[in-house]
């Protein structure tokens, strides 16, 4: 009887999810908020800061952080020609909150991702704990992210980057844990034997040892950032992704042309200057 | 007193080490434990001390037991078992703050595979010990730059390690033990990494140093040849256990079992094929155009030698002075030479060892080596020649 019913019965999964979200809004409602309203004071001041002064001065100092960090005369023409193309394009805007949106989910990413790498390192059990979470995040489609971070957070710009973070936090805990875990035994063995406390252990020792791999973290976080941008514009975040979708409803060709250009030219040159390792 | 003494140390592998530890106190090797308790057996049991300014050389076959010796001399591994004394205080006693310390003044530690920080400068990683210390960067600065004066790297500070060569990353990380002064030097197969030539100067290197700077100096090797060079004493690891501590002339001459033996069977005997290879350096000789007894006399008490060659114009060579015959002569207020120089046996460049041999077996004297101008150009004394053949005609 009961084996019947199981099979014949739906499980109320759906309204199990949907009490548990009640639950958590109508306990943590506050702190949600206060969660909400600090990244979106994060994202005025970062355009804030970037919509400091003409478009020109900004592509003028992004062209000379290109030429700082890969000495390529090339890419740093192409930076420059590719923002003048967006500028013209009336595309400024959008292109200055995507860019402030990324930076945004990529700080929130790396600032709770590296910790949380060091902490996986330190700790057999959170390691184990995290690694189902880990794959599970990476491996779910990201527009499934969107349903609870609409849910706690409404439309806008917050849950755009809520779920940019679920998706794009698990390279930099992933990198971090990875690059700890695969310092020299010598070189740790080096810091103990000359004394190190074990704060000294990790910031004067592990941590730079590592870097590469954090590094690599880094960029594949940013990178996965870029590619939510247009996923995002679906429950309200501005920005490219915005004229794109908005494209896509009306079937404004040209419009979405214009749009998703920009979207490209943003990715290849974040792609070109943080996408691969640095030398 | 000694420096390091230690007593009973024994360190197990493995989740459960109390079993084990019994049957290692018991006497058990350390295959039996293995098969017994399934427990692997680092250390067994080992017993010695280390005297002040001594090189106390570690050695013995891979998985001895060498790396895990030296590492519980820092408690950089854990003993299970046994004390290790530094100047009387047990240092397997201390809690983790007063370790640090320990770590920090008393010992210089130098790897196999030099444990150099790739992100760090050679300057930067000559301070680490001192940085770590929280020594201001002025101090650490003029430190390191003196350490790797010493090494001979003066010029190389702004370079990173990947920059260099073997030996210079090696002499990097000699510098980084030097820089904060440790009163004792372990050195896990330093120079094991470095192809023979670079090795060899690395050693004589370190020997230079050694005699400047009053340290102790644990090595570990698995090379006889680098043993019987550096070492003051030896003593040879087998599974854990240390079968037998001594002077070079006790391990080659005197091996106290078969494992030892066979060890010394290993003693490169190509590496010096005649006199000419096996000979070196006279520390003094005796210039009889101008020496007299109390000359010859301050030689040997300056160089702590008992016997001294006498050389004519052009280093011609003439024969022996005993320190006995030179003092009656200072007694008696003589100051001739000639009537007390006795003759040895000598040797020329070319000859072999087994020749060398059946001259310096009976001789209480260095060989001296004579060219066909009966010029002395070196001498040999018996511990090279001993070491160089076989361990059938050795023990
Ligand atoms: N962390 C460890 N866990 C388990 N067994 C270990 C560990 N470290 C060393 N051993 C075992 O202890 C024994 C001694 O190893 P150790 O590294 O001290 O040898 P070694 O003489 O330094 O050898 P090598 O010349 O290869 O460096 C070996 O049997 C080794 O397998
Ligand atoms: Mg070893």
């Amino acid at each position: 009887m009961a084996i019947i019913d199981f099979l014949t019965q739906k499980i109320p999964l759906g309204n199990a999810v949907e009490w548990l979200v009640n639950i958590i809004i109508s306990n943590f409602g506050g702190v949600l908020d206060s969660f909400s309203a600090f990244i979106k004071t994060l994202m005025d001041g970062l355009i804030g800061i970037l919509s400091f002064g003409h478009p020109l001065l900004f592509i003028g100092v992004f062209a000379l952080i290109a030429w700082l960090i890969r000495k390529d005369i090339k890419l740093t023409i192409g930076t420059v020609l590719g923002f003048l193309l967006v500028l013209n394009l009336e595309m400024w805007d959008p292109l200055i909150a995507t860019l402030a949106s990324i930076m945004t989910s990529v700080l929130i990413s790396l600032v709770i991702g590296i910790p949380m790498g060091v902490l996986k390192s330190r700790s057999k059990i959170i390691d184990i704990i995290t690694r189902p979470i880990l794959d599970f995040m990476q491996t779910i489609p990201p527009f499934v992210y969107l349903i609870p971070a609409l849910m706690f957070f409404g439309l806008g710009t917050v849950p755009g980057i809520v779920a940019t973070v679920v998706f794009a936090i698990a390279p930099p805990i992933r990198l971090t844990y990875l690059g700890l875990e695969q310092v020299d035994e010598e070189l740790k063995e080096a810091g103990r034997a000359f004394g190190s406390t074990p704060f000294q252990m990790l910031f004067k020792v592990e941590l730079p040892a590592a870097m590469p791999s954090i590094m690599m973290g880094i960029n594949q976080c940013i990178m996965l950032s870029l590619s939510m941008v247009v996923i995002a514009a679906m429950i309200g975040a501005g920005g490219l992704g915005k004229p794109v979708l908005r494209s896509l409803s009306t079937v404004d060709i040209g419009l979405g042309f214009e749009a998703g250009l920009g979207v490209v030219i943003l990715a290849i040159t974040l792609d070109r200057l943080f996408g691969r390792e640095t030398n | 007193m000694a420096k390091i003494e230690v007593e009973g140390l024994s360190k197990i592998f493995g989740p459960n080490p109390e079993k084990a530890l019994d049957l290692v106190e018991e006497g058990h090797a350390k295959d039996e434990v293995l098969e017994k308790t399934g427990q692997t057996v680092g250390v067994n049991n080992v017993d010695f001390d280390v005297d002040e300014q001594e090189i106390f050389v570690i050695m013995g076959l891979s998985g001895s037991g060498k790396s895990t010796l030296l590492r519980c001399l820092n408690r950089l591994i854990e003993p299970t078992e046994g004390t290790v004394k530094v100047d009387g205080v047990d240092i397997t006693d201390l809690d983790s703050e007063k370790l640090r310390k320990f770590r920090r003044e008393e010992f210089g530690m130098v790897f196999q595979n030099f444990g150099l920080f790739p992100h760090k400068t050679v300057l930067e990683n000559t301070e680490f010990g001192l940085e770590i210390q929280g020594v201001d960067e002025e101090t650490r600065k003029a430190a390191a730059e003196d350490a790797l004066a010493k090494v001979g790297l003066d010029g190389w500070e702004q370079k990173h390690p990947d920059e260099l060569s073997g030996g210079m990353q090696q002499r990097v990380g000699l510098a980084r033990a030097l820089a904060v002064d440790p009163e004792v030097l372990l050195m896990d197969e330093p120079f094991s990494a470095l192809d023979p030539l670079i090795k060899r100067e690395m050693q004589d290197n370190l020997l230079d140093l050694y005699d400047e700077m009053n340290k102790t100096i644990i090595f570990i090797t698995h090379d006889l040849d680098e043993a019987l060079k550096l070492g003051d004493r030896i003593a040879i690891m087998k599974d854990g256990e240390i079968v037998q501590v001594g002077t070079h002339e006790d391990i080659l001459t005197d091996a106290e079992n078969d494992y030892v033996r066979d060890f010394v069977k290993d003693v490169n005997r190509s590496r010096l094929l005649n006199a000419k290879d096996a000979m070196i350096k006279p520390r003094a000789m005796v210039y009889s155009e101008q020496d007299g007894p109390r000359a010859a006399m301050h030689k040997m008490r300056h160089e702590e030698i008992s016997s001294i060659f006498v050389v004519g114009k052009h280093r011609q060579y003439q024969g022996i002075v005993k320190m006995e015959d030179v003092l009656e002569l200072v007694n008696k207020g003589k100051d001739d030479l000639s009537e007390v120089v006795k003759e040895v046996p000598t040797a020329s460049p070319q000859e072999d060892m087994d020749e060398l041999f059946s001259k310096i077996a009976n001789l209480d004297c260095p060989l001296p080596v004579v060219n066909d101008n009966n010029k002395l150009i070196g001498i040999i004394v018996k511990s090279s020649v001993l070491s160089n053949l076989s361990s059938e005609e050795v023990v």
